[in-house]
């Protein structure tokens, strides 16, 4: 452990005054190649760019390979690895405890779609203020090789033969259950991978990536959909994205004139800059976002990028009108109602 | 005719949804505003409109608020349950009934008394048509008023509290009321027995539900986060924390120390809660059976990760959805093991309303100490039905918040500290809160096998330490427990051990036994599990001990006799569950069923020993 208060900060530190280093976790003990480890090395360049002080994140996961990785980065942070399907409910109730904190929650496509739907689907429509990570490789890794419910159709396993089913798209369920951030990329593009970390980071709500992370081990055919070769070759990003954080002098390109570029300001002060690729594509639209998810099935591309994002929704816990104090530092003094009112109480009980 | 004075129950059949509960309430009010002791127990249906639904109302001179098993009085104003209400007169009875209901009168061994309900309020100008049938019910709290002698000034003032004082609605009803009453004047000759007379049993008491006063209690304790998922009879639980919160945590900035969610299952519900106690706050959850059957993974995570939360199980009658609207004892063997594994539990079982409320916020207090989860048995006859209690008592104890690091505790410490090191060896461990600024105050929180630092590890001597630590910290719990409350006899030669609702029914039924049989009692119940010292010698105490509880299997009777292998052969179970409240009839005659006559040879060497006490 680095940084103690009195050790002063290092050499390379960040505007929190942490090195790199201290946004690391242990070492990961997944698969070699694994897409889940490229995702949290980008989680740790994301934050350490932000100069997020850790104590201030608490990462969140449920059970499967994608939920172990919540050890592999930010050490300082806490952290709670639940239930298969329930990192939803566990990070509902651990928000409200310090309304200043924001989660960071790692889930899988097994973890999410399949036992988790239900609490995936509500802790959108309840806009809790975290990032939602799933970590799709339409596969379960940690019971070998079984499909997931993002599996498509027609895929061949080894011990499981074809898949039968349709497969659950994460931003179409996202979108549909009302969620205010809504983004989709691919472990193979990790500089649009910590970009949209960022703006996810800064959004005042939940806000969901689905990340395309081939598993290695047991579903990374080239004609899979959630291969390496096939994500390559079928990436479609809609912009190239850029975090500007709050008070950053933003230097554009001089490429980027009028009508390439979309600004969204975030709720923190900071922007994000959408630069249009083939055609203009806006995430404040709704109708469009349901669109590109459609068109992207029926041609088969892997669209990346900022899918939605909403930013005048309240989050959970502001709705809920609490006091600046965050309520795991109350009183009894603050909790505990005045003796007189017990007198009163007994009034009322007849 | 001997007259019945302040003892008998009184059962009105209406149909649920008809909007007779103004109407019962008032009648239940007005006798307690008499003086006199009174229960009020509602026998509803699954249902929201249409189903037959009785409520029974007893007034017990000797202060005895389980159910009566006769009817003494019936009103029926619901066609449908008209016959079955009829027939459950018991013999002497009065039979009060709407008239418009043209059905034969088949008995003769009764009082009855026809009433226009209808025809009285279609003749009140005041009554909007809508109001009509709700108003129409108040006519049968005025026909009975003036035949069975409650104080009209009590009725007008459970009205001024029911409306909170509102005029309108209270002339409405009151006029109702008069018309009753005037009509029974005229009309009606007394030919029953029962009459109610002022007495001065109620004074200082109050009246509540169990599960308001364990809202209440919660929020004494200092609850601030809830989490729940409406189920019957748990809703009225958290619905009376939405209730009372505002109140009882009013600040002059408007914001909250609280917050109610109302979760999307009981899965979401109790993560939730989970969630939270995990954060530092104090979290609960309310629910009943069929959810409690839905958390138990989400319990089993919280015991071995060792998280507060407090979960209040209002018991209805299972297996499966069972019977929703009926009151039962059935899920104490399914809490003591919640969740695959090995496991411990820590149970509490109020019996009346002062301990819905004192568990309310001593729960909060044992959890955050325990760090484990608290689970609370009430039930349905507890919580949802009207009980006279002793006033709510402010908490005696500050708040206890267990062990917790903050930031300076941590920095003392230079960081060194373990979630799961027990450094106090009493089994608790320190925990910190999310939030916590100190760079070393973090740790990761998992389902999987942790050692003291809560590092991930498959470790088998690493795996053991931990589960026995968890086993001696349940050891510790034992002296955080409420301890048995104990009514005793001169002279008792058998011992009754219940818990939760059944006391009063019990002790109706022990002065039964001792009265007409002459078998005294002694009577403990219990109010936590694990058990404490004091069940372990009330126990041993006796030849023979009757555990009686509301269920089909004697589900406490069969946990006693694995805390107390070498007790077996004494302990007998007298268990009954049909989902209606306890009663002292079957107490009694399960216990009669297998009393056995003591040998004389108990009180020779009774004489023996104080003999050589004399002897010194």
């Amino acid at each position: 452990m680095s940084a103690l208060p009195m050790a002063g900060a290092p050499a390379n530190a960040n505007l929190a005054g942490l090195s790199k280093n201290d946004y690391r976790g242990s070492p990961t003990t997944l698969c070699q190649g694994c897409g889940h480890n490229s995702i949290s090395n980008q989680i740790i360049s994301a934050m350490y760019e932000m100069n997020v002080v850790p104590e201030k994140v608490i990462k969140f996961s449920g059970i499967g390979c994608s939920s172990k990785s919540p050890t592999y980065f930010m050490s300082r942070s806490f952290g709670f690895n639940s239930l298969h399907g329930r990192m939803p409910s566990i990070a509902t109730g651990a928000l409200f405890g310090d309304h200043n904190l924001k989660g960071i929650g790692v889930s899988g496509d097994g973890d999410s779609a399949s036992i988790g739907m239900g609490q995936f689907k509500h802790v959108m429509r309840r806009n809790l203020n975290m990032i939602y990570i799933i970590e799709n490789n339409g596969v379960y890794g940690l019971t070998k090789g079984q499909f997931s419910a993002t599996a498509e159709r027609g895929l061949t396993l080894k011990k499981q033969g074809i898949n039968p089913y349709m497969p659950v798209d994460i931003c179409m369920e996202a979108l549909i259950s009302s969620a205010t951030f809504i983004a989709r990329s691919f472990a193979g593009n990790p500089k649009q991978v910590k970009e949209l970390l960022k703006a996810a980071f800064a959004h005042n709500g939940i806000a969901v990536i689905d990340i395309i992370s081939p598993c290695v081990t047991f579903n990374n055919q080239d004609n899979a959909y959630h291969s390496y070769a096939w994500g390559k070759d079928h990436e479609e990003p809609l912009h190239d994205i850029t975090y500007i954080a709050p008070r950053s002098e933003i230097i554009l390109e001089e490429e980027m004139n009028a009508g390439e570029i979309r600004e969204v300001a975030m709720h923190d002060g900071s922007l994000i800059v959408l630069k249009n690729l083939e055609k203009d594509y806006n995430p404040t639209d709704r109708f469009q976002a349901l669109r590109v998810l459609e068109e992207a099935h029926q041609n088969n591309w892997l669209a990346t990028g900022l899918i939605y994002v909403s930013t005048e929704k309240q989050s959970l816990v502001e709705t809920h009108n609490l006091v600046d104090t965050p309520l795991n530092r109350l009183t009894d003094a603050d909790l505990r109602p005045i003796p007189e009112m017990i007198a009163k109480i007994n009034e009322l009980m007849f | 005719m001997n007259k019945v004075v302040n003892d008998f129950s009184i059962i009105v059949g209406t149909k649920n949804g008809s909007g007779s509960s103004t109407a019962n309430n008032t009648i239940l009010r007005a006798i307690f505003k008499m003086g006199i002791p009174v229960s009020g127990k509602n026998l509803f249906p699954s249902n929201i409109q249409g189903l037959p639904t009785w409520y029974t109302i007893r007034a017990s001179k000797d202060g005895y608020l389980g159910r009566r098993e006769t009817n003494e009085i019936v009103i029926a104003i619901n066609p449908d349950s008209f016959t079955k209400d009829l027939e459950s007169v018991a013999p002497g009875g009065a039979f009060f009934y709407a008239d418009n209901i043209k059905l034969p009168i088949t008995r003769t061994d009764i009082a009855v008394y026809p009433m226009p309900v209808k025809e009285l309020v279609k003749n009140d100008p005041n009554v909007p048509n809508d109001y009509r049938d709700l108003v129409g019910n108040m006519v049968y709290v005025g026909v009975l008023a003036q035949m069975i002698g409650i104080d009209v000034e009590k009725i007008q003032a459970a009205l001024d509290f029911h409306f909170k004082g509102k005029q309108k609605p209270i002339t409405m009803n009151m006029g109702a009321v008069n018309a009753g009453i005037e009509w029974a004047k005229t009309n009606l000759e007394k030919k029953d027995p029962f009459y109610l007379e002022p007495m001065n049993k109620t004074e200082g008491m109050i009246m509540a539900d169990g599960n308001t006063a364990a809202a209440i209690g919660s929020i004494f304790g200092g609850a601030q986060f809830v989490a729940w998922y409406p189920i019957t009879p748990a809703t009225s639980l958290a619905e009376a924390m939405n209730d009372y919160f505002p109140m009882l945590r009013k600040r002059e900035d408007g914001k909250h120390t609280y917050a109610v969610v109302q979760a999307e299952d009981e899965l979401a519900a109790i993560g939730m809660a989970i969630g939270a106690g995990w954060s530092g706050i104090r979290s609960m959850t309310s629910t009943s059976g069929p959810g409690l059957s839905l958390m138990t993974e989400f319990i089993g995570l919280a015991y071995y990760a060792e998280i507060p939360v407090v979960i209040w199980d209002i018991q209805r009658i299972g297996p499966s959805t069972g019977l929703p609207t009926r009151t039962s004892q059935a899920d104490l063997s399914f809490v003591i093991s919640m969740g695959h594994g090995d496991n411990d539990s820590i149970i509490l079982m109020p019996g009346n309303m002062n301990e819905c409320f004192d568990f309310g916020w001593q729960s909060f207090d044992i959890a955050e100490r325990v760090q484990t989860p608290v689970i609370i048995l009430s039930d349905l006859d507890m919580g949802m039905n009207q009980w006279m209690s002793k006033p709510f008592e402010y908490p005696k104890n500050p708040m206890d918040r267990g062990k917790v690091l903050r930031e300076k505790d941590l920095e003392e410490l230079k960081g060194n500290w373990g979630r799961y090191l027990d450094k106090d060896g009493d089994g608790i461990a320190y925990r910190t809160f999310p939030g916590n600024k100190h760079p070393m105050s973090s740790y990761f929180t998992r389902g999987t096998g942790h050692d003291e630092y809560a590092r991930y590890t498959e470790d088998a001597g690493t795996f053991h330490r931990n589960m026995m630590r968890l086993k001696k910290k349940f050891g510790t719990a034992k002296e955080y427990m409420p301890k048995p409350v104990v009514f005793s006899e001169k002279d008792a030669k058998a011992a009754i051990i219940a818990y939760g609702s059944t006391e009063s029914a019990v002790i109706e039924a022990r002065d039964l036994l001792a009265n007409e049989q002459g078998i005294k009692t002694d009577f403990m119940r219990v109010r936590a599990v694990p058990f404490t010292q004091e069940v372990d010698e009330f126990v041993r105490k006796y030849d023979q001990v009757f555990v009686v509880e509301m269920n089909r299997d004697g589900q406490l009777h069969k946990l006693l006799s694995l805390a107390y292998p070498d007790q077996v052969m004494k302990l007998k179970s007298v268990a009954f569950g049909d989902g209606m409240p306890a009663s002292a009839k079957w107490i009694r005659e399960g216990i009669l069923a297998q009393y056995a006559e003591p040998a004389k040879k108990s009180t020779v060497k009774k004489a023996a020993k104080s003999g050589t006490k004399g002897a010194k």
